[in-house]
């Protein structure tokens, strides 16, 4: 791989190749910045018949290359550099997550604390954990060693033990996975790659134990005193291994890494990458979510602090009936307006499940599909306030002015109210027809408190975007604001909870136009028009028990931006709690669809 | 670029659904002559029992191996309360030895000799590991037989030196579009007259024990059951109610990823869920074939790669068919015979009569490519390319 001055870079190809599709896009210097000018996209080659994912990377950049008329490919079939004014690019990179992504088995001594932490590092890299063994997992060892022999991952990362305590557990881990001979997704000449995080003092007799059968890398402690995580080196490391051990298996990549002028990424790692970028440079608190057919990812920044969680079992095709299965039918139903009859929903759900690339063709289909997503999402991000915690097992230090707060290790970090920025994308967020029905399903499942501007990813350009920051961040970030980010407007969202009917909050609102003010009572939904680029000042004064960010009761006053939804204001209450009865709810549901236009025929005008 | 074999839409600016994929929509196989080749390989590499050339019956082991035994962990630590580096030195049984249950594994040295503790093994195997870090010992036990059987009556064509082999046969194939438990061998029977007759718990007698049942339209739960207790290998019809499959499971399925379950019986759906016939097609390849052995497997995994359920009917080895079906790559023409495969129209079958290449906007307010479908009512109507499938074979 070659270094290449940044400076003069001008044409960049980017490449994502997807389980199921390859994405490939143009980014080029366009009156002194740069933008995504074309894109391309062609089914995925890792699998038979062409076994090669080079074949689907050269097929949609051919793509890009009729669409802009920009020759990129060689009559060899090699990606044309340097760029020229005609012809070829700067740099090429790439990630991916065919192939089912990088799968991985993380082990550690206590679940909630190393162990943890190793999930944490493992899923910061991009990688789906198939399963967390720890010593106190409540499993016997016998049950803990015949599900390491079930599982096929490809890597396997240990940790336990902060540097110089004990080394007994996290060598027992070891003595556990060497036995049971975790067989590889990729061969049988394939030897499986071991990382090793723990207790640097049992590092020797960690390697003793897994004996010859593993390749094993030794990294850094990444708990080395249980007040500090050091995630970095194992993080490092999996990205290593990815490429060194699994992408090397993987048909086509030894030819797509010899052409690639960065390291290939794991999809989802390039997405926490860019989504980190963007909490840096503006300050701000991002939270993301992609959500797929198989498995929702939401990634979150948190006062500098990143985390990200795959819900492997939450998406809207394959997983559709488990998103059922695990919400049930009353959680789904509460957020559709219209009847619909039980016995035939859950049959269509199976139906999605079986046929999964089938699309709602009626307003009734498209309704509840949109009701399951926001159950789908709503879970996900329970799981992730689940995960993004402080440190567990962190002694805290009180004072006499800390006893009646109460507050233990092992809280979620995640603070709707302090949320800045909603980013959405994957299929059912970004297919919607309307951008608010985008924005309402967002709202609906993440309850955002207080200000929180809503986006979407055009045209799921983050994983590009995040491998590009590593070599070009200028670029990465400028096509981020200008191209990726579709701006749905802001929400502002009052928490607390009150009397349907009663005053929530008052409002006024200063554009260019003029000035405008309103009172909202509990349980309503409005919507003001504020156009994409356009911003305002938004002035709010919460009734005593709501608040919208200064407090409960008093006054903020914030500017806002608009987007291509508008100004959302929600006196529904935080937490949302909706009608437990159907006919209460539905009413109440088709107020708040008529409220934001969500569906054909259904818009009222904002007063 | 070849074609595609995907029809994903996205989303081009507000409510703007296009897709650049060239119409395609692979369908379930349903033909009455195919040359079909499985490959059947053990899980580890071990010993193939038949040569290339071999005619083999589905119930035939071709390949078999000895998968190493279940581990037993023993903390002699904690069991003999002994630190764990004197744990090595307790042992009579080194590392590679053979242990069976009763005999004692350990022995602690006492005190002067006297008040010596035994550990008497509760496991047979082997002495795997000793670790004097933990005091774990961890016997490994007997070697576990594992065969694999033909599966599909024919003739072995390719031997895989230490994994198994590849079988070729000409036969007639189902393919289902879902289903639950493994692989199942037994007599087919009809036990509905018609393709949209519901298969209820009357229509299953008791000769049909070992038979692979064969209905018309959705199968009830009592039909499941009671073919079950009556000792049929398999119940195949054409639609089943998710609150059935949900009673007949135990649970509510999650992700189609199906095949391990141990339920008595192998439950394969042809249609999909719901009151819904087996297409007319399928229902009279099988018709033809009552009483004929066949094979057939519930294991269904919808992901990349996907596995669907089959029914699989060997033919005469000389059988020579008409031509074979065009299988997965066909492609969307005016004419093609097609199945919606979602609401409204979820089951009706029709033929391709428009293919305007400019994207329509559907009644749920998304803009998608479409076809025009003429049933075989008569009746004319727009749907999304994504919402049909490709009748094959």
């Amino acid at each position: 791989m070659t270094v290449i001055d940044p400076s003069r870079i001008r044409v960049i190809l980017a490449t994502d190749c997807g389980s199921t599709t390859t994405k490939a896009i143009l980014i080029q210097v366009v009156d002194g910045v740069y933008r995504q000018t074309h894109r391309g996209e062609a089914p995925t080659t890792v699998e038979a018949p062409f076994a090669d994912v080079t074949v689907g990377v050269i097929n949609a950049i051919t793509e890009v290359q009729e669409l802009s008329g920009r020759r990129l490919v060689d009559d060899a079939g090699g990606i044309i550099r340097p760029a020229t004014q005609d012809e070829g690019c700067d740099i090429y990179i790439s990630t991916s997550s065919a192939g089912g992504g990088l799968q991985m088995m993380v082990a550690g001594v206590v679940r909630e604390m190393t162990a943890e932490s190793a999930k944490r590092a493992a899923l910061g890299a991009g990688a789906i954990v198939m399963d967390v063994i720890a010593s106190n997992d409540k499993r016997k060892p016998h049950e803990q060693i015949q599900r390491i022999r079930e599982l096929r991952p490809d890597i396997i990362l240990i940790s336990g033990g902060i540097d110089g305590g004990t080394t007994t557990h996290v060598v027992q881990i070891a003595e556990l996975i060497a036995p049971a001979k975790p067989r590889p997704r990729f061969g049988a000449t394939f030897t499986l790659p071991i990382i090793y995080a723990g207790n640097k003092d049992a590092a020797p007799l960690v390697k003793k134990a897994l004996g010859d059968g593993y390749a094993l890398t030794i990294v850094d402690n990444l708990r080395p005193v249980l007040e500090h995580e050091n995630l970095g080196p194992a993080r490092d490391a999996i990205h290593d291994l990815f490429l060194e051990h699994v992408m090397a298996h993987a048909p086509g990549y030894d030819r797509l890494m010899a052409w690639t002028d960065a390291p290939i990424m794991p999809t989802p790692g390039a997405v926490g990458d860019i989504l980190q970028a963007i909490a840096r440079r503006d300050g701000i608190n991002v939270v993301g979510v992609d959500i797929g057919g198989a498995t929702t990812d939401v990634f979150s920044v948190f006062d500098g602090t990143f985390n990200r969680t795959v819900s492997a079992n939450l998406g809207m095709s394959y997983s559709i009936a488990n998103v059922f299965a695990e919400a049930g039918m009353a959680n789904v139903l509460r957020w559709v307006h219209m009847d619909m009859e039980e016995r035939e929903l859950r049959n269509r759900v199976k139906n999605k499940m079986i046929r999964p690339t089938t699309i709602p063709q009626t307003l009734e289909a498209l309704v509840f599909e949109q009701a399951v997503a926001r159950e789908a999402l709503r879970l996900a991000y329970v799981q992730h306030k689940a995960f993004a915690t402080t440190l567990k097992g962190v002694q805290q230090q009180r004072t006499v002015g800390d006893t009646f707060r109460q507050q233990v290790s092992g809280q979620t970090i995640v603070d709707n109210m302090k949320l800045d920025l909603l980013v959405a994308s994957g299929g059912v967020l970004s297919h919607a027809p309307r951008m608010a029905q985008t924005a309402m399903m967002l709202v609906d499942a993440f309850e955002p408190e207080g200000f929180t501007r809503l986006g979407k990813d055009s045209i799921f350009m983050m994983p590009h975007l995040g491998v590009l920051a590593q070599v070009h961040p200028q670029a990465s970030l400028e096509v981020f604001e200008r191209d990726c980010l579709i701006y749905l407007g802001t929400c502002v969202a009052a928490k607390g909870q009150g009397k349907e009917g009663r005053p929530c909050f008052r409002y006024t609102l200063r554009t260019a136009n003029g000035e405008k003010s309103g009172e909202m009572v509990v349980g309503s939904l409005r919507l003001l028009p504020l156009a994409d680029g356009e911003t305002a000042t938004l002035a709010v004064v919460p009734e005593k028990g709501f608040d919208c960010g200064a407090g409960p009761g008093r006054e903020i006053e914030r500017e806002v931006r608009g987007g291509s939804v508008g100004l959302i204001l929600d006196a529904r209450g935080r937490p949302l709690v909706l009608p437990g009865d159907r006919t209460e709810s539905t009413t109440r549901m088709a107020a708040w669809v008529r409220a934001l236009g969500l569906y054909p025929g259904s818009m009222v005008k904002a007063s | 670029m070849g074609q595609s074999s995907w029809s994903l839409p996205w989303v081009d600016g507000e409510g703007l659904v296009s897709a650049t994929a060239t119409a395609y929509a692979p369908g379930l196989t349903v033909t009455a002559f195919t040359r079909h080749r499985v490959r059947r390989v053990l899980p580890i590499s071990g010993e193939v029992r038949v040569a290339v050339g071999d005619l083999v019956g589905a119930r035939d082991v071709v390949a078999q191996t000895f998968i190493p035994g279940d581990i037993t962990p023993l903390n002699l630590s904690k069991l003999l309360s002994l630190p764990p580096e004197e744990v090595p030195g307790c042992m009579l049984k080194k590392e590679g030895e053979p242990v069976a249950a009763g005999d004692v594994l350990a022995r602690t040295k006492g005190i002067f000799g006297r008040f010596k503790q035994d550990y008497v093994s509760t496991v047979s195997g082997t002495v795997e590991s000793i670790s004097g870090v933990t005091g774990l010992v961890i016997v490994r036990g007997a070697p576990l037989p594992v065969g694999v059987k033909a599966y599909l009556a024919g003739r072995v064509v390719e031997v895989l030196p230490g994994e198994g082999c590849v079988i070729d046969a000409p036969v007639a194939l189902v393919q289902g579009i879902f289903g639950v438990g493994g692989e199942a061998f037994g007599t087919l029977k009809m036990a509905c007259a018609e393709h949209d007759q519901e298969l209820s718990a009357d229509l299953i007698t008791h000769d049909m024990s070992g038979c692979v049942v064969v209905g018309g339209a959705r199968m009830t739960l009592q039909a499941i059951d009671r073919a079950r207790s009556i000792g049929a290998v398999a119940i195949v019809s054409g639609g089943l109610d998710d609150a059935d499959l949900e009673k007949f499971l135990g649970y509510n399925l999650g992700v189609a990823i199906t095949g391990s379950e141990k339920l008595g019986i192998t439950v394969i759906v042809t249609e999909g869920f719901g009151e819904i016939a087996m297409a007319k097609r399928t229902f009279s390849l099988l018709a033809t074939h009552d009483r004929a052995d066949v094979a057939v497997n519930g294991t269904t995994q919808i992901r990349a790669g996907v596995i669907r359920p089959e029914i699989v009917i060997p033919l005469d080895r000389d059988a020579i068919g008409g031509p074979q079906s065009e299988g997965a790559g066909s492609v969307l023409r005016i004419g093609t015979p097609v199945r919606v495969i979602r609401d409204p129209y979820f089951g009706v079958l029709g033929t391709v009569t428009a293919l305007p290449a400019e994207p329509h906007i559907l009644e749920s307010g998304s803009r998608a490519r479409v076809l025009e479908v003429t049933f075989e009512s008569g009746q004319g109507v727009i749907i999304p390319r994504a919402n049909v499938e490709i009748i094959e074979g």
